[in-house]
């Protein structure tokens, strides 16, 4: 067993020592946690932890001086500014020369920035599911994956709400979005769907900072209490809200989340639905379908969960998370991935289905355009990606290897896209009238603004595991087997890790 | 094994004098976010901004004593309201129809003469200044009822002019979307102290709802589009 250099702040508790050596030795087998074996709970957090270790691996990333930074984050980060820079530049280029330099033009007036709206609203969408929904499911394997899920949500919704404040052309207006007394007298257009979308994602964006910084401060007031410079000890002090650990805190605490826990249930079904709208209420052709909200919405988990895989593997691999972000949670993110992308597999033959059966002679002909038209290129993209790409993941050897768990969600990050490009500007290009049909052509500025985003996003991303707790260290206690005694028919006098402070209160178990 | 303790033991906590700070922020945090946007919003508001704004004219001109004491007529100077988008301000020729016999040996009158001799035109301030962006058409303003009182205030009794009201985007709309509320017969609309009950015997809305329709002033829908003035 390593030495572990901790701080008690919790005089009364046990001889660290003693709990430490009552919890499993250095020489528990190495447990293959991905079967599903009935008579033992596949353990969530492999290897030789205990409330100690758990805390230790997750803080140190946080609480590493600045020298001693993993290279791997520098690389990673270096990136991820490159590209935040490269938004800046074409986002000023933007302000300072109009909205000619994007390709979308009537009548594809949605070209990228739209596209790529629905993009990052969908990403999103995953880590509201794994923070709010498998919570009130009691679904414990979201414990090492929820917290990162849910900064990514938040990155995520940020990269989203760029792209129609600067759609809106004159981006310095943007604000006319919300019903602010003014001195026109002017008010946007409730019947718009439009407008619903700008309060769902305010909504969203607001309800998951809150979900994420509430479920944080536990955590926070740990790393407040391992920090060693006086900065960041205030810092994470004023964060942590006073913090001290005591059971009055923690039920209120529990309370809270739990509230706010259902406050965003609902938001993984409304959210997309609303963006759904933006589609669905227009009279065009293959955006005027009711299947558009349950199918954006499946869609939109599908590609968020995707994207935690793409997060998810590297971020273990390189920052010694292995043992909590363990091959259990991917398998299940990749079934969950898989199923999903099956309901949209599902929802893409609806819509050919429902064209035919419609007798709709213009709907007919949009979808008959989408994969053999001019832009069938996209079409084919995305089925390949978003059809054939999850399918792997029906075999078990395939989700447990790495590579093929990485294909296949970046297969789908791609295919998600692709998918809302399809759906914006197949319809819009070749609309009722022949004489106003056009061609799309996206310019290098659509181009390098989607990948800026990527930059803001990654930024925002590396910064969240340099300096934040990535894993929720109180959630995944409450989930090692320390934390159930009374499995063992032990006698304990309180159970449930008190979590932030790394604490042993009252782990006896193996 | 034993435990060593990192760095300082002491962990942050909030100090004691937190509890004091704490209600001074949060009556800060409430009554700023009350008193923050009344001020913007009172700073910013086109009635503070806007409203008598009364530049100092070339010539000291008085409206009092020509359209008040001596009764002129607004369009004998502001010949093309009627007729025309813009509501002409007047050459110096037509000063000049009085002045050159009337005072015409006066200080303050010195540019005007000069300007008549010299063909250059008076540099009058615009006072009514509306933004590029927004079309305004006096004739149409006028023919359809809508009195100089209206939207210029008493200007017979400004000795130097200045602006009434703030032109601003809803003190437009307001009228657009109820335009019975302002309307009068065609032949009162240079007067200045007109009034419905008064000099008509009928009450506001029910002579203005009367007019909309005699003048044929279209519906709040037409009336209130974008481009009826961003053209």
């Amino acid at each position: 067993m390593t030495t572990m250099t901790r701080e008690s702040s919790f005089p009364e508790l046990p001889d660290p020592d003693a709990v430490r050596n009552s919890m499993g030795g250095i020489d528990s087998p190495e447990i293959d946690n991905t079967s599903d074996d009935p008579r033992q709970r596949a353990p969530l957090v492999t290897g030789d932890n205990d409330f100690a270790s758990v805390t230790e691996k997750v803080t140190q990333l946080a609480l590493f001086p600045i020298k001693k930074t993993p290279k791997a984050w520098w690389v990673a980060f270096a990136a991820a500014l490159f590209l935040l820079a490269l938004l800046k530049f074409t986002i000023v280029y933007l302000l300072v020369t109009g909205t000619g330099i994007w390709g979308n033009n009537t009548p594809v007036s949605w070209g990228f920035p739209i596209v790529n709206f629905v993009f990052w609203v969908g990403i999103g969408h995953a880590g509201t599911l794994i923070s709010a929904i498998l919570f009130l499911f009691r679904q414990n394997w979201r414990t090492s994956i929820n917290r990162f899920a849910e900064a990514m949500t938040i990155f995520a919704v940020m990269c989203a709400g760029l792209f129609p404040a600067l759609h809106v052309g004159r981006a310095w207006f943007a604000y006319w979005l919300f019903p602010i007394p003014n001195q026109m007298a002017m008010w946007p257009q409730m019947r718009s769907p439009l407008l619903w979308d700008v309060f769902a994602v305010s909504t969203y964006a607001t309800v998951s900072i809150l979900f994420w910084y509430v479920g944080m401060i536990p955590d926070l007031a740990t790393l407040r209490d391992r920090a060693t410079s006086k900065t960041s000890q205030v810092l994470y002090g004023i964060f942590s809200l006073g913090w001290n650990g005591s059971s009055r805190h923690w039920v209120r605490f529990e309370r809270a989340y739990l509230l706010l826990a259902a406050i965003a249930t609902p938001l993984v079904l409304s959210v997309h639905s609303v963006v759904s709208f933006d589609f669905a209420v227009a009279q065009l052709p293959g955006w005027h379908t009711t299947i558009f909200p349950p199918y954006f919405v499946a869609g939109a988990v599908f590609g968020g969960f995707a994207m935690v895989i793409t997060l998810a593997v590297p971020a273990r691999q390189f920052f010694g998370l292995k043992e909590i972000i363990t091959m259990r949670h991917l398998e299940n993110m990749a079934k969950v991935m898989l199923a999903t992308g099956l309901i949209v597999s599902y929802a893409y033959a609806t819509e050919f289905f429902v064209a035919w059966y419609s007798g709709h002679h213009y709907e007919q002909f949009v979808f008959m355009n989408r994969p053999m038209g001019s832009l069938k290129w996209a079409f084919w993209t995305m089925f390949l990606c978003n059809v054939c790409g999850p399918q792997f993941m029906w075999f078990k050897a395939l989700r447990n290897n790495l590579w093929v768990l990485m294909f296949s969600a970046m297969c789908v990050n791609v295919g998600m896209w692709f998918e809302r490009f399809v759906i914006t500007v197949t319809s819009l290009h070749r609309d009722f009238l022949p004489s106003s049909w056009a061609t799309f052509v996206p310019t290098k500025i659509d181009y390098l603004m989607l990948l800026g985003s990527f930059g803001l996003f990654f930024t925002m991303f590396l910064l969240f595991l340099r300096f934040l707790p990535a894993v929720a260290m109180a959630e995944v206690k409450s989930v090692l087997p320390q934390a159930h005694p009374h499995h063992h028919g032990d006698d304990h006098s309180s159970s449930h890790g008190d979590g932030h402070d790394g604490g042993t209160k009252d782990g006896e178990a193996h | 094994m034993d435990v060593t303790i990192q760095g300082s033991s002491q962990k942050f906590v909030f100090p004691a004098w937190i509890n004091y700070l704490l209600p001074l922020v949060l009556i800060l945090g409430a009554g700023g976010a009350v008193y923050v946007p009344s001020l913007v919003g009172y700073a910013l508001n086109p009635t503070t901004l806007n409203v008598g704004y009364a530049p100092v004219q070339p010539v000291p001109f008085s409206h009092a004593l020509h359209a008040g004491r001596l009764g002129m007529d607004c369009r004998y100077c502001h010949t093309t309201v009627e007729s025309a988008g813009f509501a002409a301000i007047p050459p110096t020729q037509t000063c000049m129809n009085c002045h050159s016999t009337i005072h015409n040996d006066k200080v303050t009158l010195a540019p005007v003469r000069d300007s008549h001799a010299t063909g250059k035109p008076m540099e009058w301030k615009k006072i009514h200044d509306l933004g590029d962006y927004s079309y305004f058409n006096h004739s149409a303003h006028i023919n359809k009822g809508v009195g100089c009182v209206t939207c210029h205030g008493r200007v017979d009794t400004m000795d130097v002019v200045r602006q009434a009201k703030n032109l601003s985007m809803s003190w437009c709309i307001e009228c657009h979307r109820n335009p019975e509320q302002h309307l009068r017969p065609r032949d009162q609309i240079t007067n200045m102290t007109w009034d419905a009950q008064v000099d008509a015997g009928q009450p506001q809305l029910a002579l203005g709802l009367d007019l909309k329709k005699k003048y044929g002033v279209h519906d709040a829908a037409y009336m209130t589009s974008c481009s009826r003035c961003h053209r």
